[in-house]
C-alpha cells in the first residue's frame, strides 16, 4: 500500500522543523568561518592584485592596508565581517566598489534560470529512462542507458562544453556559441529571467533567442545530475518493485502500467526527491564551470572573474550565500521528504 | 484570415528588423567585465577600452596607431623654457554628452581640467574618495604627486600646470587613460543630489561614444555622439559582448556573433587566419619579457658571469618553442616600435662553448642557482614555466644548476623585488605611454630598486644617462641620451632581454579602418562597417 500523506497538525512534524532550523545556526557560523578563512588561504594579496604591474610603495601599501582595515588581528576582522553580515550588510566589491549583495541579486537570476532548465532536463529525462531500465532490467536498453549514465557521470564538463559548442554552433551553426540572448535585443531586465522577461515585453523573436541561447549550457549542465537522477530513479525502482505490496499488486492482476506507475513509482520517487535536492549544490558548482564556458552571466562566473581578482569582500560573501542557499533547498527538501514519508518525522 | 493575420505580422517583423539593421552596429567581443566607467582610479586594460577609449577624451592623446602625441582637447601647448610649465590651450566649443540623467548647460573649460587632476591629488576634495576603497593607482604609479606643483585657471580656455622639476614624459603622462578628462558640471549636480557613486556608473564624457546600457558582466551598449567635437562616428552603435574565455571568443567571431576580439588564444590563430570571411591584424606589443639577474647577489655581481649565462641560452629556441611565432628576439630593453631604439646593438649570440670558458675564467664553477618562472601567461611571456625549463636544460650545459621556483602571482612578484632575492628572477612589462622613460627608468633606475627595479641595480653611468633625458625635452637630445642607455646597459647586462611579442587582432573582413594601438587599447574611433 503506498504511503497516505498525512493531513492536519502533527506535533512530529513541528519538532522535527524545530530541530533543523536549530541546526542552521551552528552550520551557518560554520560556514562563514570558512569562507572568510578559504580567501586568505588563497595566496596572494587584493591590494597588490588592485595595483597592476605598478605595484605599490611600501608606505602606500600600509596605508591601504589600514584603509581597507587588513591591519586588524585576523579575529577582529573576521568578527566585524560577521557583524556586518548578521545585519545584513555582506560588504562592498573591492573590483567594482558597489555592494555584493546588489551584484549578487543582479546576476542571480541568470544561474536560477540556467539551473532549474538544467534540472527540469535531468528530470524530464532521468526519471522515465530510470524506470524503464528498471522495468526492462537487464534488457540491452538497460545496458546502453546505464552505460551512458556512468559516461555523463564522469564527464568533465569544461571539456564536454568545449566540445558541444564546437560541434553544434561552430560546425553545425544550429545555435549560439554563448550569452542568453542575441545582441540585436536590447531589453532592459524586468525579473532578471530571460524567458519570462522576454514573454513580459512581448517579444516573440526575442523568447526564442533566448530559448536557443538557453540550450547548450542547460545541456551541460544538466548532464550530471541527468546521470545520477537516472542511476538512482532505476535503483529505487528495482528495490520497490520487489516489495511484498508490489507483488501482491500484481497477484491482483493489476495491469503493469499501474503496477509501475501508481504502486511503485510513488515509493520509488521518495529517495529520488532528496538526489534531487542534493543536485543543487552540485548544480551550483557545475554552473561555475557552464558559466565559465558559455559566458553565461551569472554567479559562478561572477565567483571565479572574483577569485582571480582577489576580491576578498565577494567571494567570502558569495560563498556565503551561495551556502546559505543551497542550506535552504536541502532544509526544503528534507521537509518535502518529512512531509511524503511519515516515518522520518518520528525517527 | 487568421493566416493573413500572421503573415502581416510577419511582414511587420521583417520590416521593423530591416529597419534595425539600417543602423550600423559593430559588436566587440571584448576579454573582461570593466570594473565601473570612470577612467581616473581604474588600472585594467579592459577597464580603459570600456571608458576612456570611448567615452572620453585626454588633452593630448595617442595618435591612432602610434605612440606620438598629438592635440585632442587641447588644441595646442606651450612648454617653458626651463621645462617646468605646460600651458595648454583649450579647444573651444567641445560638448559633454546629454543623457538622461545629465544635461550639461556648458562646454568644457579650464574648471573640468583642474577638477580631472585635483580629484585624483588633493586627499581634501570631495572626490579623492568618492567610493569606497578606492585608490588612483596610475595617478600615483607615474608619480604625479611628485612632480605636480600647481595646475591653475589662466582663463576659461586656458590651463597651465606647473611642475617641481622639469618632466619631459609628462606630456606622455597626460595622453594615458588615467587623465581623462570628466565633467565638473556633472560632479557639481550629482554632489547636490548626493549619490556620488552615480559618477562611475552613468559616465559623461566628451568622447566619440556615449554610454546607454552596461548588463552587469553580459553587455555594454554605446552610441554614437552625434555633437562629437570631431564629427559622428561612421558607425551607430557599438557594442562590448563580455567574453571572457578566449576560445569562446574565436567560436563567436566565426559564427559571426561579433565583428572584432582582442587576444585570441595562440592555437586558435591559425583557425582564424584560414578563416575566408576574417582578417587577422598583427603588431609588435610594446613589451618586453626579461629576466633580472640580482646583480648585488655573488657571483651575478660580476657582469661577466651575467654575459656569460646569458651566451648559454638559446633564446631562438625559446622564442619558437614558447611564443610560437608570435614572438621577437629582444637585443635591447625596449621595442622597436618605440622611439629612441638602438639598431646597433648587436644581438645576443647562442654559444654554450664561449660561455662555459667564461664562466671558467670569471672562476664560476658548479653554479646551483634559483631561477623563478612566472606563474601567469603574460602578453610578454605566455608561458614562464616552460621558459625556464628550456633555460634549466640550456644551463645544465655549460654546468649550471638551476632549481626552478614559483609562486602565486601578487606573491611572485613581492618575493621578487625584495633586494636579497636569490636567482634570476624572470618578469616582463608593458608600456603605459610610448615614452622610453617609461621603460628605462621604471625598470631600471636606482630609485626603482625594492620596487620594480628586479635586478637591484644601480649604475652611475646609466642613471646619468636616463635622468639627463627625462630633464629635457629636445627629442634628438633624449633619443642620443636613451642610445648610450642602451649600451650601457647591454655591456652590463644586468637582465636578459628576451624577446618583445606580437599581439594579434582578428576581425570581419567588413570591418574597416580599424588601427592596432602599439599601447595595447582598442579604440573604435573612426572605425566603419562595409554593407
Amino acid at each position: 500500500m503506498a504511503v497516505r500523506v498525512a493531513k492536519g497538525k502533527d506535533p512530529h512534524m513541528l519538532n522535527y522543523l524545530l530541530r533543523r532550523l536549530a541546526l542552521i545556526v551552528p552550520t551557518i557560523i560554520g560556514i562563514s568561518i570558512c569562507a572568510f578563512a578559504f580567501v586568505r588561504v588563497l595566496p596572494g594579496d587584493p591590494i597588490l592584485a588592485m595595483a597592476g604591474q605598478h605595484g605599490v610603495t611600501p608606505e602606500r601599501y600600509e596605508i591601504l592596508k589600514e584603509q581597507f582595515g587588513y591591519n586588524l588581528p585576523i579575529w577582529q576582522q573576521y568578527f566585524d565581517y560577521l557583524g556586518s553580515v548578521l545585519q545584513g550588510d555582506f560588504g562592498i566589491s573591492l573590483a567594482t566598489k558597489r555592494p555584493v549583495i546588489n551584484e549578487f541579486l543582479a546576476l542571480f537570476p541568470a544561474t536560477i534560470e540556467l539551473a532549474l532548465t538544467a534540472m527540469f532536463l535531468a528530470v524530464l529525462i532521468g526519471i522515465p529512462a530510470g524506470i524503464f531500465a528498471a522495468v526492462k532490467r537487464g534488457s540491452w536498453f538497460d545496458q546502453a542507458t546505464m552505460g551512458v549514465a556512468l559516461t555523463g557521470y564522469s564527464m568533465p564538463i569544461f571539456w564536454w562544453g568545449l566540445l558541444l559548442i564546437i560541434f553544434f554552433s561552430g560546425y553545425l551553426g544550429w545555435t549560439p556559441v554563448s550569452g542568453r540572448i542575441a545582441l540585436s535585443f536590447f531589453l532592459r531586465p524586468i525579473t532578471g529571467f530571460m524567458l519570462i522577461d522576454t514573454l513580459l515585453y512581448g517579444n516573440w523573436p526575442a523568447f526564442v533567442s533566448a530559448l536557443r541561447h538557453l540550450i547548450l549550457p542547460a545541456v551541460v549542465l544538466g548532464t550530471i545530475p541527468l546521470a545520477v537522477i537516472a542511476r538512482q530513479t532505476r535503483s529505487a525502482m528495482l528495490e520497490v518493485l520487489g516489495e511484498d505490496y508490489v507483488r501482491t499488486a500484481r497477484a491482483k492482476g493489476l495491469s503493469p502500467r499501474r503496477v509501475v506507475n501508481i504502486h511503485a513509482l510513488r515509493n520509488a520517487l521518495i529517495p529520488v526527491i532528496t538526489t534531487i535536492g542534493l543536485q543543487v549544490g552540485l548544480l551550483m558548482g557545475g554552473a561555475i564551470l557552464t558559466e565559465t564556458i558559455f559566458t553565461w552571466p551569472g554567479i559562478g562566473k561572477w565567483m571565479i572573474d572574483s577569485i582571480f581578482k582577489r576580491d576578498y569582500v565577494v567571494v567570502q560573501s558569495g560563498l556565503l550565500i551561495i551556502a546559505l542557499i543551497v542550506m535552504a533547498v536541502n532544509l526544503l527538501v528534507d521537509l518535502l521528504y518529512a512531509f511524503i514519508n511519515p516515518r522520518i518525522r518520528v525517527q | 484570415m487568421k493566416l493573413m493575420k500572421t503573415l502581416l505580422a510577419a511582414t511587420a517583423i521583417l520590416a521593423l528588423a530591416a529597419g534595425a539593421a539600417q543602423a550600423k552596429q559593430l559588436i566587440y567581443c571584448s576579454e573582461a567585465s570593466p570594473a565601473h566607467f570612470d577612467p581616473g582610479p581604474l588600472t585594467g586594460g579592459n577597464d580603459f577600452d570600456a571608458s576612456s577609449h570611448t567615452i572620453y577624451n585626454r588633452l593630448v592623446e595617442f595618435a591612432p596607431g602610434a605612440t606620438e602625441v598629438i592635440p585632442a582637447l587641447a588644441e595646442s601647448w606651450e612648454v617653458s623654457a626651463d621645462g617646468k610649465e605646460y600651458t595648454f590651450h583649450l579647444r573651444p566649443g567641445v560638448k559633454f554628452h546629454t543623457q538622461p540623467y545629465f544635461t550639461p548647460t556648458r562646454d568644457l573649460t579650464a574648471d573640468d581640467v583642474i577638477f580631472t587632476f585635483e580629484r585624483q591629488w588633493k586627499e581634501d576634495n570631495k572626490w579623492h574618495a568618492y567610493l569606497e576603497g578606492m585608490t588612483w593607482d596610475y595617478f600615483q604609479g607615474m608619480d604625479m604627486p611628485k612632480y605636480l606643483s600647481s595646475i591653475e585657471k589662466v582663463d576659461d580656455l586656458t590651463v597651465k600646470f606647473v611642475l617641481t622639476e622639469p618632466n619631459a614624459p609628462m606630456l606622455a603622462n597626460l595622453a594615458m587613460d588615467f587623465a581623462s578628462i570628466v565633467s565638473k558640471e556633472y560632479a557639481d549636480q550629482l554632489e547636490a543630489s548626493g549619490d556620488l557613486a552615480a559618477f562611475s556608473t552613468q559616465p559623461v564624457g566628451t568622447g566619440p561614444f556615449q554610454f546607454v546600457d552596461y548588463q552587469l558582466d553580459t553587455v555594454i551598449r554605446y552610441a554614437a555622439f552625434p555633437d562629437y567635437w570631431e564629427g559622428k562616428q561612421p558607425i551607430d552603435d557599438l557594442v562590448f559582448a563580455i567574453t571572457t574565455d578566449a576560445s569562446v571568443r574565436a567560436q563567436r567571431l566565426i559564427a559571426g556573433e561579433c565583428d572584432i576580439m582582442p587576444y585570441p588564444a595562440p592555437a586558435d590563430i591559425d583557425i582564424l587566419k584560414a578563416d575566408e570571411n576574417l582578417t587577422v591584424m598583427e603588431q609588435e606589443g610594446l613589451n618586453i619579457g626579461y629576466i633580472s639577474y640580482n646583480t648585488t647577489e655573488p657571483p651575478f655581481d660580476n657582469p661577466d658571469v651575467r654575459k656569460a649565462l646569458t651566451m648559454a641560452i638559446d633564446k631562438s629556441a625559446i622564442i619558437e618553442a614558447v611564443y610560437q611565432g608570435a614572438g621577437q628576439d629582444a637585443k635591447n630593453l625596449i621595442p622597436p616600435t618605440m622611439w629612441s631604439y638602438d639598431d646597433a646593438t648587436a644581438a645576443d649570440v647562442y654559444d654554450p662553448e664561449a660561455a662555459k670558458a667564461a664562466l671558467e675564467a670569471a672562476g664560476v664553477t658548479d653554479l646551483t642557482t634559483d631561477l623563478w618562472a612566472i606563474p601567469v601567461s603574460r602578453p610578454y611571456n605566455p608561458n614562464g614555466q616552460r621558459v625556464a625549463e628550456l633555460i634549466q636544460a640550456d644551463w645544465a650545459k655549460v654546468g649550471v644548476t638551476a632549481n626552478i621556483v614559483t609562486y602565486e602571482w601578487t606573491e611572485y612578484r613581492e618575493r621578487g623585488k625584495q633586494p636579497d632575492r636569490k636567482g634570476p628572477f624572470m618578469i616582463g612589462w608593458t608600456g603605459d605611454n610610448g615614452d622610453p622613460d617609461n621603460f628605462f627608468a621604471t625598470l631600471f633606475s636606482c630609485s626603482a630598486i625594492g620596487v620594480s627595479n628586479y635586478s637591484s641595480w644601480c649604475n652611475e653611468d646609466f642613471e646619468a644617462a636616463i635622468q639627463a633625458a627625462k630633464t629635457t625635452s629636445d627629442p634628438a637630445e633624449r633619443t642620443a641620451l636613451y642610445t648610450t642607455a642602451q649600451e650601457i646597459f647591454k655591456a652590463e647586462e644586468p637582465a636578459i632581454t628576451l624577446a618583445h611579442s606580437r599581439v594579434f587582432m582578428p576581425m570581419k573582413k567588413t570591418v574597416l579602418n580599424y588601427h592596432m594601438s602599439p599601447l595595447g587599447n582598442h579604440s573604435f574611433k573612426g572605425v566603419d562597417i562595409e554593407e
